[in-house]
């Protein structure tokens, strides 16, 4: 495929929004990670949250 | 279910989950396409020859920040009408989305102006408005940082993001009331658009990607954003779990 005189341009247009989209990706799915990871660490603190179904057992 | 039941959190995130996959496979197969379209389908322009091809990833992003901007206008309202947790997590969660897809416009357009216009950057109404977008985006994910108290933040953010909607009319409808090098619409105008078929397919199926790719990302980092709540108020809940009791207060009745 030729792009023309004008090659260097074209490529780097779209290797810069591919680069930006992978970016955006690896944020969201590190973070997710670390949130993950972090509610991990307090359940096995034992610190939780309290299910609908366990606040009904409780005032039961 | 009504519509509205997924303001709930909870459901959300069930929404999200089932709701992801498929999104993210549609956003894949469009890409696929447009890309195909835009290298292989699509001609060269008459003058401006292959670099016409940068129009494919430059206006979808263009499009896409503006967009961007106007979900988190309409989240703000949801923030200070109705004080909706989720309506501030859909703002939060979308301003850095936002912000690199306003990179995208700005670096793509500079890369398309050098061979075209014989510059990379001009200072005209166009260019500098989305400049200014690019830089409210940063400015609110910065206030966002700078308040601990997320719902406090949401608040002032909210504020800010309503004043910076101001810009959004200034970016469309710059390249008609001032002098530009900018072309001006050919697409999203009253009497149609004005660009061939061959050359508006391509660049309509890229569109539809990257507002697929919006979607996915912004329900994603929307989860993320539910995630990092829960975490700060189980935080803070074993922290004041942990504090001794002040002495000579009142026990608790069992």
């Amino acid at each position: 495929m030729d792009l023309g005189p004008h090659a260097g341009f074209i490529l780097a247009s779209y290797g810069l929004c591919l680069m930006t989209a992978l970016i955006l990706i690896a944020w969201v799915r590190l973070d997710k990670a670390a949130q993950e990871k972090a509610l991990n660490d307090l359940a096995d603190r034992g610190i939780k949250r309290a299910r609908p179904e366990d606040r009904s057992s409780e005032a039961s | 279910m009504a519509f509205w039941d997924y303001a709930n959190p909870t459901r959300f995130l069930r929404f999200v989950q089932a709701v992801l996959p498929w999104l993210t496979g549609l956003c894949l197969l469009f890409f696929a396409v447009g890309l195909y379209m835009s290298f292989f389908v699509a001609p060269e322009d008459y003058q401006q020859g292959d670099t016409v091809r940068i129009m494919y990833i430059h206006v979808p992003a263009a499009w896409l920040c503006m967009m961007c901007y106007s979900v988190m206008t309409l989240s703000s309202i949801g923030t200070l009408v109705w004080k909706h947790p989720l309506a501030d997590v859909s703002a939060k969660s979308a301003a850095p989305i936002g912000a690199a897809f306003t990179f995208m416009a700005l670096v793509t357009g500079a890369l398309w102006g050098k061979p075209m216009w014989g510059t990379y950057w001009v200072w005209d109404a166009r260019l500098t408005s989305v400049l200014v977008l690019f830089i409210m985006y940063l400015g609110l994910m910065t206030l966002w940082r700078t308040m601990e108290d997320p719902i406090k933040a949401g608040k002032a953010a909210a504020v800010l993001t309503l004043v910076g909607a101001l810009n959004l009319p200034i970016i469309k409808f710059s390249v008609d009331w001032w002098n530009t090098l900018h072309q001006p619409a050919s697409v999203m105008r009253f009497d149609g658009p004005t660009i061939h078929p061959d050359i508006l397919w391509p660049l309509l199926v890229m569109a539809v990607a990257f507002t697929l790719m919006f979607f996915v990302l912004h329900l994603m980092a929307m989860r993320n954003e539910i995630l990092r709540r829960r975490v700060r108020a189980l935080r803070m809940r074993a922290a004041s779990a942990a504090q001794p009791a002040p002495a000579g207060a009142a026990q608790p009745a069992e």
